[in-house]
């Protein structure tokens, strides 16, 4: 079967001159045929051309890890100097917004509803006990943080936040020299464009060429155009040009976004991202070949690509979840997901702008699932014409 | 011939500023078999789908089993039967489970359906194939069996969207003897085709040329009038200058 | 009646006789289920911390040994040279590099010490800013207990903190419910629309538009598979949460029954609708994952609504699952009752009735 495949590649330089031209012009017949039958179709366009520009957006603008905005109640049941104090620093600090004092009773209804985040209950007689602290002298608590733990992160961080705030614990911060390297601003925003690109190009090359060449064979054009003196592989190129070439408008759109939108740097290169992004595009072609072979019917290509594509990618890849976490088998696993590779790749050079040699590795893995799986895919496509 | 089933007076369909049917206007009477020609794009099935009340006329008037076409498309559908040129049964459905969900989408009782569905195959002779899923059956098969479904609940027309298309010539006599036989029984047929020799078995035939009707006669009197041997030739003349084709 | 009887019953017929569909129903929510939880965490653990110690004395061998001990840092190694460490922050495997100065104790005993320095890859901010944050409150914790040698007072005991509702702080529990909501969205939101659209492109549903059939009927028998494919999904969920995850609802299961009643509702509501509007599995299967991405990330099910800007909260009341995330996270974690959440199913039932109207009516049999 290999031998099938090679041939079919090694007679390639080797055909006469009016052949090729001949064979040109059917394959460029066929790329506009495709390219006519997508372009028509202005509603899959348009949200082709959306999605990237949507959750750039939303990534950018809208969704933020960060911990904003935690609701919180207080209960004091003497309102001392000290109390108005700590409530004070509490109410201005821009992580926190302050929902008013509440009685000892209602603490479990305003935390159960989610009115309420979290709840500080000062101790009576706070002011005194605060200075036999100061003073030295061993006191039992005086403060309690009630936190809603449902939402870990969220707790976490306001527990984290809370405590430096009462305690005045920023004289030791003064301690510290703290630097955000690569991303001062911390947007959480540069951590997901990589991944945004790994989802999309999967997307549009995998699941929109493997549905549309299953389409035709589910149709039966397919049939018509396998007969036609066109060799069945340039058949299915022909398929993927127009495909490509929107991964490549894609890939500009959300590069420009990033830059003039986003800000971010890209200082690795812009033409080390733009290889990477073509061979994953390439990859994600091949993926999409493969699964059109084995499947016969449009849905099943489409849940195929789902379930063996779109959710490793999401879950998988570290596109939003970090790799660390995950449990060993799973960190192992994903070094199986192409994604995983391209998404680190490509963040290495946006965002901490290294250059090209330093993600020759990342390249180097996904050259390799690119020639397997174009490979397979190929041994497929000829097992299955004979 | 008797009771009018089909009037229609100058409907229109357009889509935007194309005009797929413009101004057509024929009568079908009870029982015959009209044939329904015309190029692929003349207008056809466009035509056929404002009488199933599948799309509303653009203006004109036209009732279908004395409803009307604008207003009462619901009210066409119970007294009709449709079979389209794509073929429109459930294939992963078998035999016997295709028509039963049909009878009992025309509301007919258990017990009728039974009873028709055993007289259906045995009269197709596809008794040994009820538990066959559609998809597994020949074209032909499937074809005639389509037919017979859409005439499961014994509506006053039945309406065929070219339903001969690639089959066997065999299987097409087999169809067109169905044809005959359900006109004998009083069901009117209303026929879109492509083969010029099943224009010769209908009644009446009416010719389609760029959204309209350029000839409605019988087929020995079209051959008259157009001093033509065969529907072929006529069929020729009349489309030799059309505007659209596919 | 009849009509609706034999409809439903050819979805079902359907539905067994396919490949690869009962497949997926029934993998889905267990896969899902079982490894997901483990996966989706976005807590911020095992920070790899690398410590350039210029000091070597007591007290950075103690910030040293704190940090190894710490549950969210994990130690990647001490080393007296900065480009190492720098080296490996940029390749990936160091998170935080922690720089003590020269002579820090020294100085720290006389004045003010030069100040420790913390580098940290803010590529991800939330593990940038959160990973920092843990490292300052361990060394300072680290210093605090170093002092208290020469006083006894514990200032870290000074206040004291109740975890609510998830005391050992478990992510997985969190993120369960929104998995749950995830599950739904794609059982009983994308497959109803697929089921049209695929009818649509094969024809036969022209053999159903040109029957009496009254649409009520068509569209009903195209939903009520999918209503009790979603129900079974809920229910191996549950069963999964409860023996693999230990979670159970705090709240009423009955409010939770309700409210996904009305979110299935909605949702399968939502993908008719949208599977009347397209013509192609290429067309419904870009506009349902168009809004399926932004459900999914909108709703709060992975980020916190509460962190969005005014603009993004506002538009997220537009979004169905939204209120079903608050309902279904308070009621399995914090054990809310339907009387305080009665705004959410509100505005959730009136989804439920704005959509399937809207399917019902934008399904045209005439056109």
């Amino acid at each position: 079967m290999p031998g099938q495949w090679m041939k079919s590649f090694a007679c390639w330089p080797a055909m006469h001159k009016e052949e090729s031209k001949v064979m040109k012009n059917n394959l460029f017949a066929l790329v506009k045929k495709e390219s006519l039958h997508i372009l028509r179709d202005k509603r899959t366009m348009l949200i082709v051309i959306l999605i990237p520009v949507v959750l750039i957006v939303l990534f950018g603008f809208a969704i933020s890890t960060e911990v904003n905005n935690v609701n919180v109640a207080v209960v004091a049941p003497d309102r001392t100097n000290g109390v108005n104090d700590a409530v004070n620093r509490i109410a201005h600090n821009d992580y926190f917004t302050f929902c008013g004092y509440i009685n000892q009773d209602q603490i479990d209804q305003q935390l159960r509803s989610g009115k309420v985040s979290a709840v500080i209950v000062f101790a009576p007689d706070f002011d005194r006990r605060l200075e036999q602290i100061y003073a030295g002298l061993p006191s039992t608590p005086i403060i309690q943080l009630i936190v809603d733990a449902s939402d870990v992160n969220s707790a976490g961080a306001a527990t984290a936040y809370m405590q430096e705030i009462l305690l005045g614990t920023a004289s030791q911060q003064a301690m510290f020299e703290t630097r955000m390297l690569f991303n001062p601003q911390m947007k959480s925003a540069y951590n997901f464009v990589p991944g945004i690109m790994g989802l999309i190009f999967i997307l549009v090359c995998a699941m929109m060429t493997s549905v549309s060449i299953v389409r035709e064979k589910e149709v039966g054009t397919m049939e018509v155009l396998l007969v036609s003196p066109m060799r069945p592989t340039k058949v299915f190129f022909a398929k993927m040009i127009p495909y490509f070439v929107i991964s490549c408008v894609v890939l500009i759109i959300i590069l420009l976004l990033s830059y003039y939108l986003l800000h971010v740097p890209m200082s690795g290169g812009v033409w080390g991202i733009f290889s990477m992004s073509l061979l994953y595009v390439l990859l994600s072609l091949s993926l999409g070949l493969l699964v059109s072979i084995v499947v016969k019917t449009q849905v099943a290509a489409l849940l195929l690509s789902g379930m063996v594509m779109m959710l490793p990618m999401l879950l998988l890849s570290g596109m939003l979840f970090p790799i660390e976490n995950f449990p060993k088998f799973f960190e192992v696993l994903s070094n199986v997901v192409p994604a995983r590779w391209y998404i680190e790749g490509i963040r290495k050079m946006m965002i901490q702008g290294s250059p090209f040699v330093a993600v020759w590795k990342e390249f180097a893995i996904l050259l390799g699932m690119t020639v397997i799986f174009f490979g397979v895919s190929l041994i497929k496509f000829n097992d299955k014409l004979e | 011939m008797s009771e009018t089933v089909i009037s229609v007076r100058n409907l229109t369909k357009r889509f935007g500023d194309f005009t797929a049917v413009n101004n057509i206007s024929f009568d079908v009477y009870q029982g015959e078999i009209f044939g329904f020609l015309g190029a692929n794009g003349a207008g056809k099935t466009t035509a056929m789908r404002m009488l199933c009340g599948l799309s509303y006329p653009t203006s004109g008037s036209g009732t279908v089993a004395g409803f009307n076409v604008m207003r009462e498309g619901e009210m066409i559908k119970r007294h009709i039967g449709y079979m389209s040129q794509r073929f429109s049964l459930y294939n992963t459905l078998t035999v016997g489970e295709n028509i039963k969900l049909f009878a009992g989408i025309y509301g007919l009782s258990k017990q009728v359906t039974a009873k028709r569905s055993d007289e259906l195959l045995a009269r197709l002779k596809f008794s040994s194939e009820r538990n066959t899923l559609v998809k597994a059956l020949p074209l032909g098969w499937k074809q005639k069996l389509a037919f017979a479904i859409a005439g499961i609940h014994r509506p006053e027309i039945i309406f065929l969207d070219e339903p001969t298309g690639g089959v066997d010539p065999v299987t097409r006599r087999q169809f067109w003897e169905m044809i005959y036989e359900a006109a004998e029984g009083g069901t009117t047929i209303f026929v879109t085709t492509h083969y010029m020799d099943e224009a010769e078995y209908c009644s009446r035939v009416s010719i389609m040329v760029d959204g309209e009707v350029r000839a409605l006669d019988t087929p020995t009197r079209l051959k008259q009038q157009f001093n033509a041997g065969s529907m072929d030739e006529v069929f020729r003349m009349l489309a030799r200058d059309a505007q659209r084709g596919e | 009646m009849r009509p609706f009887i034999v409809l439903l019953n050819k979805e079902f017929i359907k539905l067994r006789r396919d490949s690869f569909l009962p497949k997926l129903i029934v993998i889905l929510p267990i896969a899902l289920m079982l490894i997901a939880p483990l996966l989706v965490r976005m807590d911020v653990r095992n920070v790899n911390v690398a410590v350039v110690d210029l000091d070597h004395s007591t007290t950075s061998h103690r910030i040293v040994s704190h940090i190894k001990a710490s549950e969210y840092l994990s130690l990647i190694g001490a080393t007296a040279e900065f480009d190492l460490a720098m080296k490996g922050l940029e390749e990936g495997t160091i998170d935080i590099i922690v720089q003590i100065p020269d002579h820090f104790e020294r100085d720290m005993a006389v004045s003010t010490p030069e100040k420790i320095s913390i580098i940290a890859n803010a590529v991800n901010a939330t593990k940038g800013s959160m990973g920092t944050q843990y490292v300052v409150q361990t060394i300072a914790h680290a210093l605090v207990e170093f002092g208290n040698e020469k006083s006894p007072n514990q200032l870290s005991e000074v206040v004291t903190v109740q975890n609510r509702y998830n005391p050992t702080l478990n992510y997985p529990h969190y993120m369960i419910p929104a998995l749950m909501i995830i599950i739904f969205i794609l059982v009983c939101g994308f497959l109803p629309a697929l089921s049209i659209v695929e009818e649509k492109e094969v024809g036969t549903i022209e053999q159903i538009n040109v029957s009496p059939v009254n649409r009520f009927d068509f569209t009903l028998s195209k939903l009520i598979p999918y209503w009790v494919i979603g129900f079974f999904a809920l229910i191996v969920a549950m069963v999964i949460a409860h023996f693999v995850y230990g979670l159970i609802p705090a709240g009423s299961v009955w409010v939770i029954f309700l409210g996904t009643t009305l979110f299935i509702l909605t949702i399968s509501g939502f993908s008719l609708t949208m599977a009347n509007f397209s013509n192609t599995m290429q067309q419904i299967m870009f506009v349902m994952f168009f809004f399926i991405m932004i459900f999914i990330l909108m709703s709060g099910l992975l980020t916190p609504i509460d962190s969005m800007p005014d603009w993004a909260q506002t538009f997220t009341l537009l979004l169905p699952p939204r209120y079903f995330t608050d309902i279904l996270r308070s009621v399995y974690l914090r054990g809310t009752t339907i009387a305080e959440l009665w705004q959410n199913f509100v505005a959730l039932g009136s989804f439920a009735i704005i959509f399937n109207i809207l399917a019902a009516v934008t399904y045209k049999k005439q056109a």
